[in-house]
């Protein structure tokens, strides 16, 4: 009796298990089913394109992928993605760097509120007045417009994702270094920046996707030569006719390195968060 | 010394740019032709606040917009935290499928988005026509188009906030809970009277975040609608986006990016102060 009793117990918690993860599971398919659609529109023809109902199952083609490198200058518009991108992730850590150590070492609250007050200004306030400067100029569609305003992405997100790394670094260990007469600057560039190097990783990835992500900036300030991906696989979509194969491919294609990049960070990326929101 | 590049580079790339836009913001100024700016002091605030119907409706669409992402996006992001917060095999691997989708490129899921809703060959229509709801237009109908828009933001940020309120619910301790399921408290008591305000503070950090991007919200409207049908969708960053760049209008749309500054700024500072009072 007590035996038969014990087994109840025991199948209802493997029910209960059960019941969880198929909860678990069907709250995800929800968020992974966008990601799906996407890659499975790319893999269709356009007469599959264009089924109704739609397709799930179907002969899958890479016509569409072979579509976007021979149509459309997609090479040189990653190229540029990577130039800016890169070039403003690096730019964005050389500044950064030492603001986020200073703000944690010396505790400048000041400063860290006027970054977090920067973060919440709209980029078309910044967007305006770079506009009418860099018509002035002649810098529109160039390397250097697109850089400068990718900036204004990179630096605050360093600073705000550095400060927490560098807190949680030993100060005897700089005290160390002091003693054996190691300059201030000597003592930050050999011992605080690689010890904080698992952080400075996570940030740089993230600048290189925020960058890579970014619309609005390149939108205006890029034009034939400079043109980014995200803005690319927009004008796709100002044809009367839209090729939702080459469209879904190309956006796939954009999307990817975005994914692998979120994987290799995850873990500071959940910390990160959770810091930001306990925090605050 | 160490924060010096650091200040002079955002004085150079955001605090100048900024002062340059207050300025334009007192100038008749097209950015077409020949004319030459012409100061006007405040008078483009004047036109926005009194004489634009077009402002006021930008106004209350960024508001319904607003409100409607955010309040879903907390009750779901908090269900499925609740869901979430236990001991989960490969609870890393769902944590981080669940950023996909606020780290992948938004104009290039807008495009998806767009496809999915397309009347004619969407996914969506056919999925819904399965349960049982006729075939809509999602983004060319005049009162489905926001909530349209807003689910695309629902689903990129609900797992934002289920992920801060579950570093939020780890910091709850685990003794008053035991105690209140002792004394026999039903789980929507404990929810109710124990978690919810222990979790206050992180809530309110939840919604400040998602509210502050929400009012900014650009890629997504921009790629889907351009603000249409009509102005349907047309919210205040939008209306100054297509002010400076469709009509060349930049001392007026200079004027409405402050607007949104101020927007921002003010309801930011309400739940700022909202939060002080709850710790």
């Amino acid at each position: 009796m007590t035996d038969l009793a014990h087994g109840g117990w025991r199948w209802r918690r493997v029910a209960a298990r059960i019941g969880l993860y198929t909860g678990v599971v069907l709250v995800i398919c929800p968020f992974m089913f966008i990601f799906l659609w996407m890659v499975l529109s790319s893999l269709k023809t356009n007469v599959q394109q264009t089924a109704w109902p739609p397709l799930f199952v179907f002969r899958p083609t890479l016509s569409n992928y072979a579509l976007v490198f021979a149509r459309v200058p997609f090479v040189s518009y990653a190229v540029n993605s990577v130039v800016v991108s890169v070039s403003a992730t690096l730019l964005g850590l050389l500044v950064g760097l030492p603001a986020a150590y200073s703000i944690a070492r010396w505790k400048q609250s000041r400063l860290a509120i006027a970054i977090l007050t920067a973060r919440m200004v709209p980029w078309i306030s910044f967007l305006l007045p770079w506009y009418l400067l860099f018509t002035q100029a002649r810098l529109i569609d160039t390397y250097w417009a697109l850089i400068l305003t990718h900036l204004i992405i990179t630096i605050p997100m360093t600073i705000w994702l550095m400060i927490a790394f560098f807190e949680d670094l030993p100060r005897e260990l700089e005290d160390a270094a002091f003693i054996d007469g190691c300059s201030r600057l000597g003592m930050f560039v050999r011992v605080c920046l690689p010890l904080a190097a698992p952080g400075i990783v996570a940030s740089a990835i993230l600048c290189l996707i925020y960058s890579w992500n970014n619309f609005i900036f390149a939108l205006i300030l890029a034009g034939r030569k400079t043109m980014t991906l995200p803005v690319s696989v927009y004008s796709f979509m100002s044809f009367n006719e839209v090729n939702w194969g080459g469209v879904t491919a190309a956006a796939t294609l954009i999307v990817l390195p975005v994914l692998i990049l979120t994987f290799a960070i995850q873990r500071y990326l959940i910390k990160g968060l959770a810091l930001g929101g306990v925090k605050g | 010394m160490f924060p010096a590049p650091a200040v002079l580079a955002l004085a150079g790339i955001m605090v100048f740019p900024s002062l340059f836009n207050i300025y334009m913001s007192l100038h008749e100024w097209f950015a077409t032709g020949n004319t030459q700016p012409k100061y006007i002091g405040l008078r483009n605030f004047g036109d926005l606040l009194l004489r634009d119907a077009h402002f006021v409706d930008a106004l209350w669409r960024t508001l319904y917009f607003t409100v409607f992402a955010v309040v879903v996006e907390l009750i779901l992001g908090l269900a499925i935290a609740l869901l979430l917060n236990r001991e989960l095999a490969g609870h890393r691997v769902i944590r981080t499928l669940f950023m996909l989708p606020m780290m992948a490129t938004p104009t290039a899921m807008a495009l998806i988005w767009v496809l999915m809703y397309n009347p004619n060959l969407g996914v969506l229509n056919y999925l819904l026509e399965l349960v049982g709801v006729p075939p809509q237009e999602w983004l060319a109908n005049l009162y489905l188009v926001i909530p349209a828009l807003a689910a695309v933001d629902i689903w990129q940020y609900t797992p934002f906030v289920t992920l801060i309120l579950l570093a939020g619910l780890a910091t709850i301790p685990a003794e008053p809970l035991e105690s209140a399921r002792i004394d026999g408290a039903t789980p929507w008591q404990v929810l109710w009277h124990i978690i919810l305000p222990l979790l206050r503070p992180t809530l309110v950090v939840a919604s400040l975040f998602r509210i502050i991007d929400t009012l900014k919200t650009f890629d997504t409207i921009y790629v889907m609608t351009a603000g249409g049908p009509g102005r349907a969708s047309q919210t205040i960053n939008l209306f100054a986006f297509q002010t400076a760049f469709e009509y060349f209008h930049v001392g007026y749309a200079a004027a409405i990016s402050l607007a949104l500054i101020v927007l921002v700024f003010a309801v930011s500072g309400v739940l700022i102060r909202f939060r002080r009072q709850a710790e």
